[in-house]
Parts: structure tokens; sequence; C-alpha cells
């Protein structure tokens, strides 16, 4: 912090501070500990306090196969919804920043699905992808059974999926045009100058110069899709079929609050911190390096 | 625009209306079905002309999910959450920015960590505590040995306990604090010359007038940003309501009632019902998004700088 502060007084600033402090320190602070706490202890079923379990509560879970399948299933999750959406996002920013003629109106259409909660979004595309109604079932009319994400586990994943990727897409297309638009006009000259395409120079120049800002999206995406998709898969399939787009937000969900298994929801809620922090600091560990050209 | 190349522009629109296609595609199917009748929402695959049913629809939706109570509920923890983030946020900021004291990056420093941790990814522990928010305190009590030394002097046992449970407070106290509003206020306020500051302060000004009469009307566009994207977000929260309001029916909101509205696996597939209801709960946030546009898209962007 380089400004030279200007005020000194002993209580004001804790007067404005302390709320938000106190609100951090009793629903931030005091709950991750509180999940330490319980991850390396058992709770008794009749009450009588937590016994110290060590590491049993991790290794139980790490011995569980249905754990690693939801670990995997979330990180296919992931790198699928944030590909398809970063790519849908870029391909439409590179074109709008081109600003032809009546860009304005797509361009504030594209940023509409960031406004959408996730489960009116998990409704909405579960009645457009349902084997029986809507748009997709249309498919079992020529090919009877060939779509199916009530029974098939790939077919509600990829359902899940397309719906979060959609839904990231006004998100990553604001800050992809941005950074589109924030490259000087003359460097895109210059290519032109030079002999490149359009096309050529979106390749050559504009992605290269893009990519911090790619990057970032990347990590951010990355981690929306272990939080948010809670919303979706809640309202889209539940988890099933026979917990095939079961991901690791919602299964600590139903461990901890349908199973009533605290020690094991903490457990689990601690790898994933672990997780989301590990991302959070390859992020900041980037900003630091970012390429600045202005 | 550099050169003439009437086929890449060509091509442009033509990327540009599929992605159109792609983005409104949804919004389009859940208007469409939402204005038909049982029968036409039956069809498959449905028919994406409007039909005439839209108004029976939402009724429908509106009385099936008691929507206008929850919409009220909704109202409430949104401009509840937005106000409170935008105040502290403001508070905060100015405290770090502009006032000496020693613990000014510590602070700084437990607020900004907490952007690594969504709600979502702490909700067992955060659960716990909206039983008791002030377990925090009788914790730190009962380890001082203060809970003993009172009840021995006085006799009384003390015992703190504040059930969020159910309650307004609840579903909008956890999420008021907020590492984004803080950063990007932090970040305006750093922009302001200290020359202003000095100047107010020659003038004879305190420090919390500079805040209200210098500060906050400066700092309009910047709130305006963090409004639209804090109400956009807690409008569409969904586990903590899930899991802080078992009383449904007095403290529910309506993104939590879009999941009653799915028709039952044997039941009437009155999906027209359902997208009615998805379409008034999509609404407001997307109204707010697509007239604040401008403001919000500032907002979004210097978050990452």
């Amino acid at each position: 912090m380089e400004r030279r502060a200007v005020y000194r007084n002993k209580v004001l600033p804790w007067l404005l501070i302390g709320p938000q402090l106190l609100l951090v320190l009793v629903f931030f602070y005091w709950p991750t500990s509180q999940a330490l706490y319980w991850a390396f202890t058992l709770e008794q079923p009749w009450g009588g306090g937590n016994l110290w379990a060590g590491l049993d509560n991790f290794l139980y879970i790490f011995r569980d196969d249905r754990y690693w399948g939801t670990v995997l299933r979330s990180g296919f999750y992931a790198l699928a919804a944030t590909g398809l959406s970063m790519l849908v996002a870029l391909t439409l920013a590179s074109f709008v920043d081109r600003a032809l003629k009546g860009t304005k109106l797509f361009q504030s259409v594209f940023i509409w699905p960031y406004a959408i909660a996730a489960p009116a979004a998990g409704v909405a595309f579960r009645f457009i992808f349902s084997p029986e109604a809507g748009l997709v079932g249309a498919i079992n009319d020529i090919w009877p059974g060939v779509w199916d994400p009530a029974t098939n586990g790939i077919h509600a994943l990829a359902m899940v999926i397309v719906c979060h990727a959609w839904l990231g897409i006004g998100y990553n297309f604001v800050f992809f045009l941005a950074a589109l638009q924030m490259i000087p006009r003359s460097i895109n000259e210059a290519g032109a100058m030079d002999g490149a395409r359009p096309f050529r120079r979106m390749l050559d120049l504009q992605l290269p110069l893009i990519a911090p800002t790619a990057f970032f999206l990347l990590i951010m995406n990355i981690i929306s899709s272990f939080t948010d998709s809670f919303g979706l898969i809640d309202t889209m399939t539940e988890g099933g079929p026979i917990g095939q787009t079961e991901v690791m937000v919602y299964k600590i969900y139903v461990d901890g609050f349908k199973g009533l298994d605290y020690s094991g929801a903490a457990a689990q809620s601690i790898i994933l911190m672990l997780l989301v922090i590990g991302l959070t600091f390859i992020q900041f560990k980037w900003v630091e390096r970012r390429v600045h050209y202005n | 625009m550099i050169e003439r190349s009437p086929f890449f522009d060509a091509l442009t629109y033509a990327v540009m209306i599929i992605g159109l296609i792609l983005v409104i595609i949804p919004f389009w199917v859940v208007i469409v079905a939402a204005s038909q009748s049982l029968q036409e929402v039956s069809q498959v695959p449905i028919s994406l002309l409007p039909s005439n049913q839209l108004w029976t629809n939402l009724s429908e939706a509106w009385a099936r999910a008691d929507l206008g109570p929850k919409m009220i509920n909704s109202f409430i923890v949104a401009i509840g959450v937005t106000v409170g983030k935008i105040t502290l946020a403001a508070m905060s900021a100015f405290a770090i920015v502009f006032f000496n004291f020693k613990a000014r990056m510590i602070c700084f420093w437990l607020i900004f960590i907490t952007l690594m941790l969504p709600l979502e990814v702490r909700i067992v522990p955060t659960y716990a505590i909206a039983a008791n928010a002030l377990l925090p305190f009788q914790t730190i009590l009962d380890v001082t040995g203060l809970t003993w030394l009172v009840q021995a002097v006085s006799g009384i046992q003390v015992s703190l306990n504040w059930n969020l449970l159910n309650s307004y407070t609840g579903l909008i106290l956890p999420l008021v604090a907020t590492a984004t509003g803080t950063f990007l206020y932090r970040q305006f306020f750093m922009t302001i010359p200290d020359e202003l500051a000095e100047a107010s302060k020659m003038d004879g000004a305190s420090a919390m007038e500079f805040f209200w009469d210098v500060l906050i009307p400066l700092s309009r566009t910047n709130m305006l940003a963090l409004a639209t994207i804090m109400f956009v977000g807690s409008w569409n929260q969904y586990l903590w309501p899930l899991l802080i309001t078992t009383d449904r029916a007095n403290f529910g909101t309506v993104v939590m009632q879009l999941k009653a509205l799915i028709p039952a696996m044997n039941g009437t597939p009155d999906w027209n019902v359902t997208m009615a209801g998805a379409l008034i709960i999509m609404l407001p946030p997307l109204l707010v998004v697509a007239f604040m546009q401008r403001w919000f898209v500032r907002g979004l962007i210097s978050r990452d700088k």
C-alpha cells in the first residue's frame, strides 16, 4: 500500500472496519477452523463430544471408490464445462470486437446468461433435454431410446455440462471482449500493413495478447464449476442416475445434510478447500507476472 | 475496421447470429413453453411459436409455488445483502486506505483471503454456526475461564445463543462480508489523489464528512456496478437459503421454489407451468443486468485488475 494515510485516529478506523471483521471472523474463520476440528475427530452418535480420529476420516474417504469417482467426475466436469464455455465466449468476443454495424445488440444479448440463477437454467435445460418432452426428445421419435438422461449417466452429465457452459458464456464474454478492446489499434493496423488478413490477425496477434485474461478466466471457471454446480445438479439430476452426476460439492451436501455424517463431510470440505486455495494461489502467482501492454 | 473484407464481414455476422441463437434458445423455449397449453407443451418437439396461455400459466405458477410472499422474501434478502455489502465494503476500504493504523494491512488480508473460499465450499461448518452465531464468543469465554469467573462471582451461567435458522438475518448476514467489494472499493479509493483529502482537511472537514460528502458521491459509478453484481449474486443464491430455511412457507426465496415446480415423475407433465414459474423467477436479475449493463460491465472488469 503505497498511499500515505491522511487521517490519524485510534478509534474510528476500528469502528469502520469492525463490523466486517466480526462477520468474517464468525462466518469464515471460525467455521473453517471448526471444519478442521471435525475432519480430525469423530462425533459420537448419541452425543458425548467428539473423539479424536486422527487421519481416519481422510483415510476412510480415500479408500472409498465412490469418492474417487466423484473427484474424477468433478475434474472432467470442470474441464469440459470451462473449455466449452470459454471457447464459445472467445469466438463470440473476437467477432464482436470487429465492431461492425449492429454489434451492440448482439453484445448485450451475449451477456444475459450471467443474470440467470443456476437452478432456473437447470429447470429450463431439463425441459429442453427431457427425453419425453421439449426439443431434444424429438430424436427419440426417430431412433427410440437414443437419448435418455434419466437412466444414462453419460447423457445426464453431458446435459449438466452443456447447461453450465451456457451459464458461463456471459461472464467469459465480458472479460474476453474487454481484453480484446484493450489491445492497441496500432498493433492490429501494423499486422494489416504486413498483409495479415483478419483471421490471421485473430490467431497470431490477438490470441497471444489476451493470454493473461484467458488464464484468469480458466481458473475462475474451474473454481465456479466446483461451487456453482450444486444448483444445476440439484434441479436437473439430483446426482442421479445412480450417482453418476454427483460432483464434490453435491456429495458433501448429501453426506453432510442427508446422511448426517459431519465428520466425513468436513473432511471432504477440507480437501475441496485445499483444491480451491491451490487454484487461487496459482492464479495470484500468475497475475503477478502478468504481461502489460499499454 | 481496418480494411474492407466483405467475406469476413459476412462470416462475422454469421458467427454472431449463430451465437445469438445459442444464447437465446433457452430463453425462447422458456417463454414459448410458458405460453402454451398442456396439450401444446406435451408435443415432441414443441412448437417454437408462442401461444395464448401465458397469463393463465403465469398465475397458475404464481399460485402453485406461492410466489407472492417468496418474491417479497427474495427482494428483502437481495436488497439487504446488496446494501449491506456496499456499506461494509465502502467503510472497510475507507479505513484501510485513508487511516494510519498499524493493523491495516493485516485487516485487509484477513478480509481478502475470504475470497478464496466461496460459501458453497465451506457449507458444512458455516451451517453449524448458523444454529448459534455467538458460539465463537461463547467458546472464547469458556476457554479463557471467564464463564467460570462470572458464574463464581454472580452465580449467572453465561450462555450466549443467537439462532439464525429461519430468519432474514440468517439469510442475509453470512453473505454480507465481501472481499470482492472491499477490494473494488480499495482500488477506487487508491485513485483518489491525496490532495483531495488534504484539501478537505484544510477546509475543516472531519474524516467522516470527507467520506460522506466527497468519497461517496465520487464512487457512484462503482456503487452501481457493485450493486448490480451483488444483486444478481444474492438473488440467485440457492444452497445457503435451502439449508438455513426449514420453514419454507415463511422464509423461502423464489429460487428455492424452482424445484417444487418441476413435474413429478408420474404426475401431469405440465412443463408450461414450470416454465412460467422459471420465467417469473429469472426476470428480476435479468432486467437489472439488461438495464445496468454499462456500469456492471465496468464493475466486473475492474475486479481482475
